[in-house]
């Protein structure tokens, strides 16, 4: 099992993109052959990450685990360093499960211009560009990781995306709305990356100012975090921020993201949503807090605000929106928030409260927008005004839709309680340093979102699955829930349960590790 | 009167004297799970069942009623019954554990057999009543999540365990209340239902968070502990998290000004409204007060004025309220908010016991009242008072014991409200607040004047409605018996001074707890005061029936007695329902259009803006060089993007390959790029 062990971590990203180039072989006409790869390409990745996770040693979910660390570009001291902690462990099978389920839900759904292989192939290589983020160990593999999957998304929203026109304020001429996401998705997410591969530069030649050889491998710079402070460790952080808020998105760098889920294909929206939204949140915790401890507790309060903002504000907008998907899109940014107001906190609970939050949020969200594709595929709408009854026309769906609209609005016993909890337990008591009264204030605001979230859910599934439908739909046939779609959200739905019910599934791997980052990012500094 | 003032050492010592009570609590989780099971079991496979799953909502409610008997009759022994389990589900960091368990003691067991005894009763009736109506196993599906949660909640060993309990009656409110979900109305009742708890559940989440930050612990028996050595961490949050549990336990107990949701939840079904009104919701801030008792005993003794006034408001106020309702389930939904105003009054007041003993009573007597209700609407095919009259021909089991009902609510002697409502009297008076004590007599008053109109409107007179009423089948009527014992006799085993062989008394099956408190229960009934609780009910009753009886001269006086002012008033409801629509309508119109519009021409007028001046800067530098590219945004932008747009009608032109390649060398550019820089 050693080479099992050594080359897991390699084959769960790269055997994706591998998967991705053979199927450029197959014939485009032989679509059934294409959908049959991905398939096993994407089941292999996840049964080896399955494996991972089995022969993961939970008593030591602190440190590394299927370390790789060979050299790579040598001149630069960029090595392939990749390993796995509990912190990435939950978020990488998230990942290799969500695009099972995607390829699995596609099987029936295409959107137009159809064209399954180039479909299939991009979430393919989406999945190397995901896969590879939560094991890379060295900022060059994970900001090519990190940029990998913006190409895909930006093939997928651009091409599959929602073609009516649209006229955008200031540009003389209507757009395509599949255009302008896909642009404005790409320019915003570039922009950022500009700031962060400027915040890793800076970190690299300053790492080598203590006599030794410059690095990007992410432990040894949080090693030598003691050379990074003042004003060059402010800015440094704030670089980093732009880029990883942008993802995240928090408020106000998250317009791309109302634009993007709305005019993207469900798949699209779906892996957008549960998993590529985690990677700016993940990347706080991963790099900008252990290597910069001490100017992230500077920066905490700021942060807190944003996610905070992001909450309220979110919700709001939510209960403004017609068409269902922007309102699922719009509750991301709110959800997001609380995954950010527990970083903020940078406790041992308010971290844990964002990584089970980012899971939680991944499982359910992504199943909100299936459900909303699949909406938009039997009605041919998504506007709530024209819809309702729903529970009497499809009853599975309806049962599923307001399943899940409750795991979204945070209800105790299903995986999205954990994280908006443990959120605002963590923001009743944060690290020491940081203002505890500004932090509870947070906490109070952060509950009145919850009360929000619950309005615009529950407003949504009265829009949507309750009353009479509507005479525009009397005489029609849907066709209910179908074995694809069966197939693809039932392990979401046991999934929400069963963290929801037993949440050490996810904290049992997590807290151990997040005890330790916490532990050697703030004991040397006073915390 | 006798006086046993701290009472922690005696509990410590009845704890210690306690058996476990062997594998009925080793397993007493299984009463938790069972419920819960069914519920999933209904919604899976129900609707291939013989009886569309209502045998097995019924099944588990009598397992747990069997079960919940034996622990009773444990608990009634010399010794008492003290067993507590809890499973840890995750370890958070900082110290903090989340656990799954039960507990069984005398407090919980109470709640057990409540659940249990009201929940069986209700279920068997509903499967006469929900006959041929739609959705049926999804109705016994929801029953049994609601019950289940209640179990879960009132089992739980901790708090964070409660809110779990705490939302899933939510949930299941939400879901029951809002059956009929074709007609607005009642998804709307629904969601009001569901909305006003979530408001509340804010004060009940902060409050849990509050307390298990400062103790490191979220269980109830280290919060106890922490009460009774009056704890230098928790002293000085101790009134903001007891006030912040209040305001949780105010939105499921239908305090003033949050009792809002619970006369609409009525537009479920009747067999919902039993349980709601009497077991599987309102309880639950009661028990959440009872449960955290020593907090506002021992520390949060600053909060405790403020419950008083709030329940006080809510005993008399909202009784009031009763009086002018058409809607006969209208009126017990406000009798049932007046009357946890008493319950919330008294434990406020340090009358743990009180209480409790009258959501005990009041259990069996609401609940039989509310499907003595359903019965009268299953007839009579309307809610409404006006189309009712004279039934006591028709149907004399519902009259019969909705009288018996009535009669147990307003407090007359020897039936079980009589008992349980004096204790209340007993403990203000003994605790020193006399004039909540006299607004609690006149409430009594108001209470015993709209059961007499309620009785007299329904059974007596003429008939006024449609068709030719009959009595509702034995599935129906033999549950309204079974409630009526308890009803007439609940209150026999907690009269003052007098303690039954075998059966003991209330006080003793509660004393035994996993969390020690003090309280006090008279030994000797003060027959002054009871005399004077009876008597107000005595006159209410009177009136009530002078003003409505058959005899009163004209119908539209005996229907209405109109008062200017107070009248329009109560018929408004006190305008809360207004206040809390505009509440709404303010964060549903102003607040959240501004804010979409602050997203779509604020912060997006800055994107757009900057990617149009990039355009128009691009057009300036660059002329006409890529005028024949697609139009609009994407040329503008840059290079790149424009390079893309192209790209993407080729892509759909079918020449993947293209792309592909394009793809490979944007890596490869991006490492030249990391290599160049560097």
């Amino acid at each position: 099992m050693d080479l099992l062990d050594s080359w897991a971590l390699t084959l769960i990203v790269f055997l994706p993109l591998v998967g991705a180039l053979v199927a450029l072989a197959i014939p485009k006409e032989r679509e059934e052959a294409v959908k049959q790869w991905t398939l096993l390409v994407s089941v292999v990745t996840l049964v080896l990450a399955v494996v991972v996770a089995a022969r993961f040693d939970f008593g030591a979910a602190a440190g590394f685990q299927f370390e790789v660390d060979l050299p790579w570009i040598s001149a630069i001291g960029a090595n392939y360093h990749i390993g796995i902690d509990g912190i990435s462990l939950p978020l990488l099978v998230l990942s290799a499960l969500v695009v099972v389920l995607c390829v699995i839900y596609s099987w029936q759904h295409w959107d137009e211009p159809r064209n399954p292989r180039a479909f299939l192939i991009l979430m393919m290589i989406l999945a190397t560009g995901m896969n590879g983020t939560f094991v890379a160990l060295d900022l060059v593999l994970f900001f090519i990781f990190f940029e990998l999957v913006l190409l895909p998304m930006y093939f997928m929203i651009g091409i599959w995306g929602d073609r009516t026109m649209r006229k955008i304020p200031g540009f003389r001429k209507e757009v395509e709305t599949r255009l302008y996401a896909a642009i404005k998705f790409f320019i915003f997410t570039l922009f950022g990356s500009a700031f962060m591969l400027l915040g890793f530069l800076a970190l690299y030649f300053k790492s080598g100012s203590g006599g030794q050889q410059s690095t990007f491998d992410i432990p040894e710079l949080i090693a030598r975090g003691h050379l990074f402070e003042g004003t060059f460790a402010w800015l440094v952080f704030g670089a980093m921020f732009l880029g990883f808020a942008v993802k995240v998105p928090m408020w106000p760098f998250h317009t791309w993201l109302p634009d993007a889920h709305t005019a993207a294909p469900t798949v699209g929206s779906v892996l957008l949503a549960a998993i590529l939204l985690k990677l700016g949140s993940y990347a706080f915790i991963r790099i900008a807090i252990p290597i910069l401890p001490e100017t992230a507790r500077d920066w905490a309060p700021a942060i807190a605000v944003l996610a905070v903002i992001g909450i309220i504000y979110g919700s709001l907008a939510c209960l403004a929106q017609t068409d269902v998907k922007r309102l699922i899109a719009f509750s991301s940014v709110g959800h997001m928030g609380f995954v950010m107001l527990g970083i903020a906190t940078l406790t041992e609970v308010g971290i844990n409260a964002a990584i089970i939050g980012m899971v939680a949020h991944g499982l359910i969200t992504g199943l909100l927008f299936f459900l909303a594709g699949s909406i938009h595929h039997r009605y041919h709408t998504r506007e709530m005004s024209r819809l309702g009854g729903n529970l009497k026309l499809m009853p599975v769906m309806g049962g599923i839709l307001g399943f899940t609209a409750m795991a979204s609005l945070g209800l105790p016993g299903l995986a999205g309680f954990w994280g908006e909890f443990m959120a605002l337990l963590g923001s009743y008591q944060p690290l020491p340093g940081l203002s505890t009264s500004f932090f509870r204030t947070a906490m109070v605001i952060g509950a009145i979102g919850t009360v929000l979230t619950a309005g615009y859910m529950l407003w949504m599934l009265q829009k949507v699955n309750l009353g009479e439908p509507s005479d525009e739909w009397a005489g029609q046939e849907f066709q209910d829930v179908d074995r694809y779609e069966m197939v693809a959200w039932a392990p979401l739905i046991v999934l929400i349960v069963a963290v929801g019910v037993y949440p050490k599934l996810v904290l049992g791997v997590t807290t151990d590790a997040v005890v330790g980052l916490v532990e050697s990012a703030f004991r040397a500094v006073g915390g | 009167m006798g006086v046993s003032t701290n009472l922690y050492l005696a509990a410590e010592g009845a704890a210690a004297a306690a058996t476990t009570g062997g594998i009925w609590s080793e397993w007493a989780g299984l009463m938790l799970i069972g419920p819960m099971l069914a519920f999933v079991v209904i919604v899976l496979f129900g609707k291939r069942m013989r009886y569309q799953g209502a045998e097995v909502a019924i099944g588990a409610m009598a397992f747990n009623f069997v079960w919940s008997s034996v622990l009773l009759l444990l608990n009634m022994g010399d010794s008492g019954v003290l067993y507590e389990r809890s499973l840890e589900i995750a370890a958070v960091g900082g110290g903090l554990v989340f656990e799954l368990g039960w507990i069984v003691d005398g407090l919980s067991i109470m709640m057990y057999w409540v659940v249990a005894a009201v929940g069986l009763a209700v279920f068997v009736y509903a499967h006469g009543y929900m006959k041929g109506e739609v959705r049926v196993t999804f109705f016994f599906a929801a029953l049994s999540l609601f019950a289940g949660s209640m179990l879960v909640l009132v089992g739980s060993p901790n708090l964070v365990q409660l809110i779990i309990g705490w939302e899933g009656v939510g949930l299941a409110s939400y879901l029951l209340i809002g059956h009929n979900w074709e007609l607005k109305e009642n998804s709307s009742a629904a969601m009001k239902a569901f909305y006003t708890n979530k408001v509340a559940d804010v004060g009940l989440v902060i409050g849990v968070i509050i307390i298990g930050i400062t103790l490191g612990s979220f269980h109830f028996w280290d919060l106890a502990a922490a009460a009774a050595e009056h704890s230098a961490a928790l002293g000085p949050v101790a009134v903001a998290a007891g006030l912040l549990l209040f305001f949780g336990a105010m939105g499921k107990s239908a305090q003033f000004p949050l009792h809002i949701w619970l006369p609409d939840a009525m537009a479920g079904p009747t067999p919902v409204s039993a349980l709601m009104h009497a077991a599987t919701m309102v309880t639950a801030g009661i028990y959440l007060m009872a449960r955290t008792f020593p907090l506002y005993q021992e520390l949060a003794t600053a909060a405790r004025p403020w419950m008083i006034a709030a329940g006080t408001i809510t005993l008399f106020g909202m009784g009031l309220l009763a009086l002018v309702a058409d809607d006969i389930k209208r009126v017990l939904a406000y009798s049932t908010v007046s009357q946890l105003g008493y319950m919330m009054t008294a434990v406020a007041a340090g009358g743990y016991t009180a209480g409790l003993f009258h959501l005990f009573t009041h259990a069996f007597f609401k609940a039989l009242l509310f499907l003595g209700a359903g019965s009268v609407i299953h007839a009579v095919h309307s809610n409404n008072m006006s189309d009712m009259g004279g039934l006591r021909r028709h149907m004399p089991d519902t009259y019969r014991t909705f009288v018996i009902g009535a009669l147990a609510l307003a407090g007359v002697f020897p039936l079980s409200g009589f008992w349980s409502k004096d204790e209340i009297l007993a403990t203000l008076g003994y605790e020193g607040y006399n004039l909540v004590m006299w607004i609690a007599v006149a409430g009594a008053f108001v209470t015993a004047f709209y059961m007499a109109r309620a009785v007299a409107l329904t059974f007596f007179g003429e008939y006024r409605g449609h068709g030719e009423p009959h009595e509702s089948p034995p599935i129906m009527t033999r549950p309204l018996w079974a409630l009526a014992v308890p009803a007439v006799l609940a209150g026999v085993v907690n009269i003052p001074g007098l303690k039954l062989p075998w059966i003991g008394s209330f006080t003793d099956w509660l004393s035994v707890r996993s969390v020690p408190m003090g309280d006090h229960h008279a030994e000797a009934i003060d027959v002054g005061l009871a005399a004077a609780g009876l008597a107000a009910a005595v006159a209410g009753l009177w009136l009530g029936w002078r003003a409505f009886g058959p005899s009163a001269a004209d119908r539209a006086d005996r229907d209405r007695v109109e008062i200017p002012v107070l009248y329009p008033l109560l018929r408004q409801k006190y305008y809360l329902d207004h206040a809390a629509l505009g509440l709404v309508w303010v964060i549903r119109q102003p607040a959240a259009r501004a804010v979409n519009w602050v997203n779509d021409y604020v912060i997006d007028g800055v994107v757009n803006g900057v990617g149009a001046l990039c355009q128009r800067l691009a057009g300036l530098l660059y002329g006409g060089v890529d005028q024949h590219g697609i139009d609009g945004v994407v040329h503008g932008l840059s290079w790149g993007t424009s390079g893309m747009g192209g790209l993407i009608r080729r892509i759909q032109s079918g020449r993947v390959q293209q792309y592909a390649g394009l793809l490979v060398a944007g890596l490869l550019l991006l490492a030249v790029v990391v290599l160049f820089v560097l």
